[in-house]
């Protein structure tokens, strides 16, 4: 596909101009949007005694490692250690990505290469919870989870947010422009159905479900309510919950605070960063065309 | 399979059965395939619409059983319940504000950053506050607007001499809604700015030249004449998630203000659900609050889809 800035630049001199001007205002406004971020790796870095400078500096003189120490090494009075937070975020996070595209593949391809009973009905409403704010199932999840004995498991972080709307969406806009002549070709060769499902369909649709983890990664990572409800005990606790509880603008916890903001960010923004030109690729066809 | 043991049981007669037998043969792949997101897809999303809808019409404290209360939360809600109309007021305002902002920044900051030169740097730098996570970053805005001298934000304005006395952003009921609209809009760009960024790339060439030939003249009208009209489906996807993250605020709200928060000032819609189920354990008066939303969002995603429909 060719890049759509179309119009012809003309070289004259105004024109020259006003993109420099463009490049200037937008080259500004990413330096503010991005500052909060700077800060935190900025500060993830600073040693106590540059926390209590007054007035406040933003740049770090002397950067030093102790923040993540403390944070890492227990020195926190807390019986839960860090690491145990780091764990549980990144063991259900990836649980949840690695299910939900292997089954809403399955299930896209299901729905659209094969036939089952009502797949018109069941899409509509697919595409219709796309249209509603998921606070609406939290308490009847709760209480299957509840009846379930599930809260305080990993479990109840992982199960409910496996079948997501928006991932069958994205995979199933993929499936339907794939060639059935491919899928043929794959039984005449004698492929059984999931040969064909995982040998033939999922290699050919790879920057879909590149996409589909990067995002699923993002939002489950982040997440709060659902860590929020199924879980109490502390040793289950999730990264983001535990952030929200050392929160607090006391200035002794502001080191360890940004070296824990640096742990929770850094890896959604490095993921998005490796992935980007993949991501921009796949959501062309996130449109829904009413 | 389970389908089959299902099937076979439900009915006695023998021509049913037979005919079941052929549904189940001449459907058993695609059902197969989508059997597991589709069970969890039922359990953990339509069935729980439904009784949430249920529940919100009795009263249940997950002690007792639920006793039909007809349409008395629904009532109390919007008659009694001062705490509800003060979250609904925030909301309101809350959305009105960062939604429509954050729809048309991420489509006009999408818009442009497609024609720059190193249009991936920039919007990696755009879209990175989107990816990270709400309840952290509100941690560290915090600290911009923390309420001593040490806070960025107050530091600046004294020096600069706008106010005398820090400001107490967070705590001050008359800021705290500004505090959690400011760190949103920072977070605003969403799914929206990639799905509009990558719909840019999805026009064909051709009609860009075609319409020169036809007389449009500057990046404008081909804006209004061929990119909008061609993005519909792109525009609906973006306004639905907007519509759907605005009215949804919570995580940013709590970490800024907390539950309860001073006087109400962050309390939101979702606070208010997630205060009556989670904290006191009314399910159906929290459900009603749930079923509320659930009515809000969806019309106005009916509306979207009304605007935006490909002709």
């Amino acid at each position: 596909m060719k890049k759509s800035n179309s119009f012809n630049r003309k070289k004259s001199k105004r024109n020259y101009a006003n993109w420099t001007i463009v490049y200037m205002l937008v080259t500004v406004l990413v330096i503010i949007t991005s500052l909060p971020l700077v800060y935190v790796i900025i500060t993830a870095f600073k040693p106590l005694d540059e926390l209590f400078i007054y007035p406040p500096r933003f740049f770090v003189k002397r950067p030093t490692m102790r923040n993540f120490a403390d944070l890492l090494g227990g020195l926190s009075s807390s019986v839960v250690p860090f690491t145990r937070y780091i764990f549980n975020s990144l063991f259900t996070t990836s649980a949840i990505v690695a299910s939900t595209v292997l089954i809403s593949s399955m299930g896209a391809y299901g729905l659209v290469k094969h036939k089952i009973p009502f797949g018109n009905i069941i899409f509509n409403i697919i595409i219709g919870a796309l249209m509603f704010s998921p606070h609406v199932k939290q308490i009847p999840s709760y209480l299957v989870v509840n009846r379930l004995k599930m809260l305080d498991t990993y479990w109840a972080l992982i199960i409910p947010r496996i079948a997501v709307a928006y991932n069958f969406f994205l995979m199933k806009q993929f499936i339907e422009g794939f060639p059935d002549e491919l899928l043929e070709s794959g039984r005449m060769d004698g492929a059984g159905e999931w040969k064909v499902f995982s040998r033939i369909m999922m290699p050919n649709i790879k920057p879909a479900w590149i996409t589909l983890i990067v995002l699923s990664f993002i939002l489950n990572w982040n997440d709060f309510f659902n860590a929020l409800i199924y879980t109490s005990n502390q040793s289950m606790k999730v990264l983001t919950l535990v952030m929200q509880q050392v929160g607090g603008t006391s200035i002794a916890r502001q080191g360890a605070m940004a070296a824990g903001a640096f742990l929770v960010t850094a890896p959604v923004i490095t993921m998005y960063m490796a992935m980007q030109s993949n991501v921009l690729e796949t959501m062309v066809h996130s449109g829904i065309k009413a | 399979m389970q389908e089959t043991s299902v099937a076979i049981n439900v009915n006695k007669s023998p021509e049913l059965d037979q005919r079941l037998l052929k549904g189940w043969y001449k459907y058993r792949i695609g059902i197969m395939f989508s059997a597991p997101f589709l069970i969890l897809f039922f359990v953990f999303t339509v069935v729980p619409v439904f009784t949430a809808i249920f529940l919100s019409l009795t009263n249940y404290n997950m002690i007792q059983k639920p006793s039909f209360a007809g349409i008395t939360n629904y009532r109390l809600l919007f008659t009694d319940d001062r705490v509800f109309l003060i979250a609904l007021k925030n909301t309101f305002i809350f959305a009105g504000i960062t939604g429509p902002l954050g729809y048309v920044m991420s489509f006009v900051m999408a818009w442009i950053i497609n024609q720059l030169h190193f249009r991936n740097v920039y919007s990696l730098a755009f879209y990175a506050p989107s990816v990270t996570s709400a309840v952290t970053m509100s941690t560290v805005w915090l600290f911009f607007f923390s309420s001593d001298r040490y806070g960025f934000i107050n530091d600046a304005l004294i020096r600069i001499g706008i106010i005398n006395e820090p400001i107490l952003w967070t705590k001050d009921p008359e800021y705290i809604l500004w505090v959690i609209v400011i760190i949103s809009v920072w977070m605003s760009m969403g799914t929206g700015f990639l799905v509009f960024l990558a719909g840019f790339q999805s026009i064909p060439q051709y009609l860009y030249e075609a319409a020169a030939i036809d007389g449009i003249k500057n990046q404008f009208m081909q804006l209004w004449y061929i990119t909008l009209p061609m993005m519909k489906p792109q525009l609906l996807f973006g306004a639905v998630t907007a519509i759907v993250n605005a009215f949804g605020v919570f995580d940013i709200a709590v970490a800024v203000a907390g539950i309860p928060s001073p006087n109400y000032a962050g309390h939101t819609i979702v606070t208010h659900l997630y205060d009556y189920a989670f904290i006191r354990f009314q399910m159906g008066y929290a459900s009603a609050v749930a079923v509320f939303l659930f009515i809000l969002t969806f019309y106005l995603g009916r509306i979207s889809m009304k605007i935006f429909s490909a002709r």
